[in-house]
């Protein structure tokens, strides 16, 4: 389980989420979230290590992107796991993130 | 939705569909149910303030759409949803209690029992036209569900109700995906279950075509608990799958989250009903539904009409200081759904409601009652055999124990018998809505009055004595209370008053309809039956005949016809009805002051108490209920009546009928006589016959038809020893005894018509 903030300077930074995002990690994880967006303008969401997405953990980023938007932030969900991306097509909800959705091959991100 | 309706999965789609028993018992619930809301909406009507009529229809409306949906009447349920809606508000008070109102319910009632009728006729789905008028009355309910207990001048109904309910009436969308709406409870996760695996499971059987997430219902960032589940999801399912697979799909999250299924093509009304049951933006949903293909832009906007309407009504509603601000609604049923406890709960009190009921009574089968009358008949007989050659033995132990045994019979003979008894108040009952309904048609305050509504009748008479009752009813409405103004005139309340009333009198049920209006205009009834050849010229017939001439065929004295009554059909068919009961009618009217038409019915039908009396060699009963007293004829008045037909009986004039003269009986009486006083509808007379032998238990056999007109009896039955003897037509006797008998000395009284004498007609009856 982690969830780590690196910051990127200009008020940015990166969260790399890593093994599961479930509801067992649901608490911590939620302040991770809160914390990064309260201290940066933008915030970049690496998913490619997650290995297991659940309805919990959807929630969370589902919440992230709700803050994000409220506080007219910038929340990117980048390097989409297969987990991830299979819970998101299942909710369809690629179209709320707004993120292009790419299957993240060996775990490398791209940009479109 | 409880489980147990997997069993019942036949949900075939194509009639007629084979009735199930238990299908057979929600048709017959349901018509009960319906009986009990309407009565709870009359007397809502009446006092509008009254919370427990309110919980009476709620809970009637409530029961059926539960029934309904355990055996997938779709029809029926989304229906009664809607019903059910308009009345939990009403609970709340967000919606008035008015005229208006009431009617609408009335007619949701009715439609809901055409509903049930369909049903019991063996169709699964209701045909156009009574979907039509469906739609049409949930449109009119959906606008109620935003009324403000104000009364605003704008209708809530939207401006054009006629081009909607064509719209909505327009049957299924054309979408051929099932809709599922999910709402997760907050539960969800911490139970250990996972709504995604539900999704995932949904696209093994059939294909997710589309899926929006909904999580308005997720709070602000402090406030949301990461293991809470606040999603919500729309679903459009394309599968070959029937509703009970589709419901087991969510088996595990039935408990804790609220779904919502409808089928493929369903009615557009259904979805706006989704739409606006959720507690999400109406538009936002709106859009999801044509975005996700089950709806049409087309459907939608039709149906959101109605939405709008109701928005600017809160708009202005708001501006009268009274606004119940739409969130706060939706906030309302926002609770009702996620409020899952109280859903399970009032599942659970209905499931035990019916329990209760259940455990009350037990329906059988009416053929089953009429084997076992008969048998017990069979038995009475037998019985009576046994006795006969126990006396005849003389063996005192054997009479003894047939003689407790006769007692028993007789318990099993009553018991039998009150199975088949039911309260008139159930026939009493429909005309609440007759009075009510017709008095608004004709313009006239009307109001019923019921007793004696514990009188029990046979079942079968209660069923067929309806129709006659409805004649008479709607004849009093219409042509015996005036018109207000009328009434006020000749210094009456405005308001008319009609009286059911039922009551046993020796041995019959007299059902009495009275209604104090300007009661029978003799005049005009002597004319028309003069014009009609029915009273020769010159000839005045006394009060009961002129008043009875109202019972030709054909005779009407009403100025005008109008659709209620009037058309000369009614008095005669109600007596031809009440006469093939055994029954006689009589019409009693005091001028400006009402009129009272009465029915006599015999108690019973098939065993009776009676008591045997002999005449020659030949026995005959007279129903024990009839008879007063019995005593012997005395020397005096034994000749006295040589020369006159009646004797003084302390002091009251008793008219006589020496039976031996009326059923023509050869052979001269014996050294003694005895005289039956027997008493019907007020009067008495003495039967004069040779011996009393005693009460005996009377097993009713018809007369074959050959003599069905035989006056003077009225059915025959069989002795212990095997021999026939016929029950006494005591009404018929009676009343030739004591009114036309003594006036018409010349004629024999077997060949006198007792109908209307003196009148050249001849076929009166």
């Amino acid at each position: 389980m982690g969830m780590r903030t690196k910051a990127a300077g200009k008020g940015r930074c990166k969260v790399a989420a890593r093994g599961g995002m479930t509801i067992y990690e649901a608490v911590a994880q939620k302040a991770v979230l809160l914390k990064a967006l309260d201290g940066h303008e933008e915030v970049e969401i690496d998913l490619s290590g997650v290995t297991e997405l659940d309805t919990a953990g959807l929630q969370l980023l589902v919440l992230a992107k709700r803050v994000a938007l409220k506080a007219d932030k910038t929340l990117r969900l980048v390097a989409h796991s297969p987990a991830c991306l299979e819970v998101l097509d299942c909710y369809g909800l690629g179209g709320y993130f707004g993120d292009p959705l790419v299957l993240a091959s060996d775990g490398k991100e791209k940009k479109a | 939705m409880k489980p147990k309706s997997k069993s019942k999965a036949d949900r075939g789609v194509a009639p007629p569909l084979e009735l199930q028993p238990a299908q057979h018992t929600f048709v017959a619930e349901c018509r009960e149910l319906l009986r009990d809301m309407e009565d709870a909406l009359l007397r809502l009507e009446k006092a509008p303030g009254d919370g427990e009529a309110v919980n009476a229809v709620f809970r009637a409306a409530h029961t059926i759409k539960g029934s309904s949906g355990v055996f997938g009447f779709d029809a029926i349920v989304a229906f009664t949803h809607g019903l059910e809606s308009v009345i939990e508000d009403v609970r709340a008070g967000d919606v008035a209690v008015d005229a208006d109102l009431i009617a609408l319910l009335l007619s949701c009632g009715d439609h809901v029992a055409l509903l049930v009728e369909a049903v019991a006729g063996g169709e699964a789905a209701p045909d156009e036209s009574l979907s039509e008028a469906g739609a049409t009355l949930a449109a009119q309910l959906a606008a109620c569900t935003g009324a403000i207990a104000e009364p605003f001048p704008v209708a809530v109904a939207a401006p054009e109700p006629q081009a909607q309910v064509e719209s909505l009436g327009g049957g299924g969308v054309a979408s051929d995906t099932w809709h599922i709406s999910l709402r997760f409870g907050r539960d969800v996760l911490r139970n250990g279950l996972d709504p995604l695996s539900f999704i995932r499971y949904l696209g093994t059987l059939g294909e997710v075509a589309a899926i929006a997430t909904l999580f308005e219902a997720m709070p602000e960032a402090a406030s949301m608990d990461p293991e809470s589940c606040y999603l919500g999801v729309e679903i459009d399912f394309a599968g070959e799958i029937d509703k009970a697979a589709l419901e087991d799909a969510f088996e595990f999250l039935r408990d804790d989250c609220a779904i919502r299924i409808l089928p493929p093509h369903s009615h557009v009304g259904d979805y706006i009903r989704l739409i606006e049951e959720l507690p999400e933006d109406k538009a936002m949903l709106g859009e999801l539904l044509v975005r996700s293909g089950a709806l049409t832009d087309r459907e939608l906007e039709e149906g959101l009409k109605l939405q709008r309407a109701l928005d600017e009504d809160y708009g202005q509603a708001a501006d009268h200081g009274h606004a119940h601000k739409l969130g706060e609604i939706l906030v309302g049923q926002g609770v009702v759904q996620n409020e899952l406890v109280d859903a399970a709960l009032e599942k659970q009190r209905t499931i035990q409601e019916h329990r209760a009921r259940e455990s009350h009574f037990v329906r059988v089968r009416a053929d089953k009652l009429d084997e076992l009358i008969t048998l017990v008949g069979e038995l009475v007989i037998a019985g009576a055999g046994t006795r006969l050659l126990a006396l005849r033995a003389g063996l005192g132990d054997l009479i003894e124990s047939t003689s407790t045994m006769e007692r028993l019979v007789e318990e099993i003979r009553d018991g039998a018998l009150s199975l088949r008894m039911v309260p008139i108040a159930e026939t009493f009952g429909r005309f609440k809505r007759v009075v009510r309904d017709l008095g608004r048609e004709l313009g006239k305050e009307v109001e019923l009055v019921l007793s004696g509504t514990d009188t029990e009748v046979d079942k079968s008479m209660a069923e067929r004595i309806g129709d006659p009752l409805m004649h008479l009813v709607r004849n009093a409405l219409d042509h015996g209370i005036e018109p207000p103004e009328v009434r006020v005139q000749r210094g009456k309340p405005a308001c008319g008053r009609i009286h059911l009333n039922a009551y046993h009198d020796s041995g019959v049920i007299v059902v009495e309809v009275n209604d104090d209006g300007g009661g029978l205009d003799r005049r005009r009834i002597l004319e028309t039956a003069r014009v009609r050849g029915l009273v020769a010229p010159g000839q005045e017939p006394d009060e009961k005949e002129l008043l009875d001439l109202v019972m030709e065929p054909g005779f009407s004295t009403a100025g005008e016809v109008t659709n209620v009554s009037g058309r000369g059909i009614g008095m005669d068919v109600v007596r031809r009805n009440v006469e093939a009961l055994r029954g006689a009618v009589a019409i009693d009217s005091v001028d400006g002051q009402g009129t009272t038409v009465s029915i006599r019915l015999p108690l019973t039908l098939a065993i009776i108490d009676g008591f045997l009396v002999g005449v020659g060699g030949s026995g005959y009963v007279v129903p024990l209920e009839m008879v007063v007293e019995c005593m012997e004829l005395g020397a005096e008045d034994r000749a006295a009546i040589a020369s006159r037909s009646y004797i003084n009986l302390r002091g009251r004039v008793l008219p006589l009928l020496r039976l031996r003269e009326v059923f023509e009986v050869p052979g001269e009486a014996g050294r003694r006589e005895n005289i039956v006083v027997v008493q019907y509808a007020g009067r008495q007379a003495g039967f004069v016959v040779d011996s009393l032998v005693g009460e005996f238990q009377t097993v009713i056999k018809p007369l074959g038809k050959l003599f069905e007109r035989l006056s003077g009896i009225s059915g025959s039955t069989i002795l212990g020893s095997g021999e026939v003897a016929l029950i006494v037509d005591v009404p018929h006797l009676v009343q030739r005894a004591t009114g036309e008998g003594s006036r018409r000395e010349g004629v024999p009284p077997l060949a006198r018509n007792t109908s209307i004498s003196a009148t050249p007609h001849g076929e009166a009856s």
